[in-house]
């Protein structure tokens, strides 16, 4: 299951052994890329900033609760009597950073794994693919819940969980696009020459697979942040109080039909930054392939 | 008999997928730092009290004892009793799953042919308005969560903009899982939302493959009515690279509708796994756990076999 359109699926990896900064270029060329990037940029820039732009504490109460017009506060009270618009603007730094935190978890992870299953072969190589393999007999969430049963909601536990589940879909698209390169005579020229096995997977290999792989952490980041804002959702943020864009609409959902800002915004915002980073990796993966080239020019 | 083994084979590592399941499942659970009796009984329990509660649940026994106990309870169909009211699982859980599946299986029958359709209209309308606009559409649609889609959903069609249908599913308790059809158009719409983008696009491909190919021209130019060649020729041919696909969003849904069934408090298996997480509720947790795999592990395994049976190629390979 991909965000990508078909052409990935048409592209020989060795072909498309585009370096990632001709695919930038390629990529800002069509709409999709420049506006998934401007709404990246614009709602980063609102989870970062945000908090010092509240005009209220994160858990501070400010009157009575899902009232609309309140004295001071633009967007009303939420359930529990805080500001709605001070919820929102804190809601999304931790959502972003564990998002960003598991996903280079499992790109470290993935690749490593990737390539030397790719290099390796034979035993190693099965053995490696088959553990992956069990990993994706779950369902991310399932495997994240049951995790967090055991150990309670800390945010090391949602990143090393999230990251964990993450892992073998890109173990698989590393391996994938790494297998043929490992035939390419500049690896068995290194090989001659006593290069490390470090140096000629870091050196030699990765290099050639960074195209598909910048496609890949971009679809796996557009799924992480959705996941961890499903488990705020869920009622498994990292702290109790703490305002998280995914909490915000279970806590707002009973009273949507008197104050409905506070399911508006987190809905929106969420909806945005993932729709944002999906854009980037549409785009990036036209670039990857080949097509649209002539139409952005 | 080629087909026969096949289907053996793959049956054969489905159990083995699944019992890899079970003891990543108990190894998780028994990481537990927590003590669960003393979760039941509370700060105030004595010393003996734990103890006797701890024997209650089998906690004295060695680890490998206690994961034969309870991979035995699970295939003779008594998964043992929830923690938090000693009520068995299955007695409480029966009626959830039933919701769950009735829940699963409508998005299903909405979703797959509606994507279908849109998939191979597309194909058939490349590059044309209805082609590009669907495209943008799935886009942004497959990379939303299916809760915001949820959550957006509600505002849009259940508060104040148009208060169309509710925003909650009311199923009371013993009653059946159609009993509140108006309640239900939302948590399918939001499933169907989350499969269609997914399914239509590897339709579209696959459809646009299959239209170029020498026999549909073939087809084509011997006269066909262009009805008939759709239907008998390229739409069978192109649901079988799909089917994959299928499955895998099929397998999606057991795992989607614990954040819908959340957001719409409808009483299935998911807003009982969100719970027994929130409870702690073990054996609750492991038993979910392990029904969700298994809906996932025979959904893959029934595309698998289904692949072959449609593609003929691939049927012939086998003998």
């Amino acid at each position: 299951m991909t965000v990508l359109d078909e052409p990935i699926l048409l592209a020989d990896p060795a072909e498309t052994a585009a370096s990632p900064r001709g695919m930038w270029r390629t990529a800002l060329g069509l709409w999709r890329t420049r506006v998934g990037l401007g709404l990246l940029a614009g709602l980063v820039a609102l989870a970062v900033i945000g908090p010092w732009l509240a005009p209220y504490g994160e858990t501070e109460f400010v009157g009575t609760p899902n009232l609309r017009d309140v004295e001071g506060a633009t967007l009303g009270t939420d359930y529990f009597g805080q500001d709605v618009l001070s919820r929102f603007l804190y809601g999304g730094r931790s959502i972003l950073v564990l998002a960003v935190l598991s996903t280079a978890l499992a790109l470290v992870s993935g690749v490593t794994i990737g390539l030397v299953a790719a290099y390796s072969r034979g035993l190693v190589d099965n053995v490696l693919m088959r553990l992956m393999d069990i990993n994706l007999a779950f369902p991310q969430l399932l495997l994240a819940l049951v995790a967090l049963t055991t150990i309670g909601p800390k945010a090391w536990v949602i990143v090393l969980v999230v990251g964990f589940t993450t892992m073998p879909r890109i173990a698989r698209v590393t391996r994938g696009a790494a297998v043929p390169v490992v035939e390419r005579d500049f690896v068995s020229a290194a090989q001659a020459l006593g290069e490390s096995r470090f140096r000629i997977l870091r050196s030699e290999i990765l290099p050639n697979v960074s195209g598909p792989l910048l496609v890949e952490a971009n679809l796996r980041l557009t799924y992480s942040i959705a996941i961890i804002a499903a488990l705020g959702f869920l009622g498994f943020a990292t702290s109790v109080n703490a305002a998280n864009w995914g909490l915000m609409i279970q806590e707002n959902k009973g009273a949507v039909s008197v104050q409905p800002w506070g399911m508006i915004l987190p809905g929106l915002a969420i909806a945005l930054l993932t729709v944002g980073t999906g854009l980037v990796g549409d785009g990036l993966a036209r670039a990857a392939a080949g097509i649209d080239r002539k139409k952005a020019t | 008999m080629g087909l026969l083994k096949f289907v053996l084979w793959r049956v054969a590592f489905g159990i083995l997928t699944l019992f890899v399941v079970s003891v990543v499942v108990f190894a998780l659970t028994q990481a537990l730092p927590s003590d669960p009796a003393r979760a039941i009984l509370g700060r105030d329990a004595t010393p003996a009290s734990l103890a006797a509660k701890r024997v209650e649940l089998g906690f004295d026994k060695p680890a490998v004892e206690q994961y034969t106990d309870w991979l035995g309870g699970l295939l003779t169909g008594d998964p043992g009793r929830s923690f938090v009211n000693g009520e068995p699982i299955m007695d409480f859980l029966g009626d959830r799953i039933k919701n769950s599946l009735f829940l699963m299986v409508v998005a299903a029958v909405v979703s797959i042919p509606l994507s279908i359709v849109v998939g191979s209209y597309a194909a058939l309308r490349r590059d044309k308005t209805f082609d590009s606009s669907t495209s943008v559409v799935t886009l942004v649609l497959a990379s939303m969560p299916d809760f915001v889609i949820g959550a957006l959903l509600i505002v849009l069609f259940a508060t104040n903009v148009a208060h169309v249908v509710p925003a909650t599913v009311r199923i009371r308790p013993g009653s059946a899982p159609w009993s509140d059809l108006k309640g239900i158009i939302l948590p399918v719409a939001v499933l169907t939302l989350a499969v269609v983008p997914y399914v239509a696009r590897v339709m579209r491909a696959s459809m646009i493959e299959v239209l170029e190919s020498d026999y549909v021209e073939m087809a084509r130019l011997k006269g066909v009515p262009e009805r008939t060649v759709l239907w008998r020729h390229a739409m069978p041919n192109a649901i079988g690279p799909t089917l994959q696909v299928i499955a895998l969003n099929v397998a999606y849904l057991a795992g989607g509708v614990i954040v819908v069934e959340s957001l719409f408090n409808y009483t299935g298996i998911g807003l009982a796994l969100r719970d027994a997480v929130r409870e702690v509720n073990l054996p609750v947790v492991q038993f979910l756990a392990m029904f969700i795999a298994a809906i996932y592990v025979v959904t893959n395994l029934l595309a698998d076999v289904g692949t072959i049976l449609v593609t003929p190629r691939l049927r012939t390979r086998l003998t």
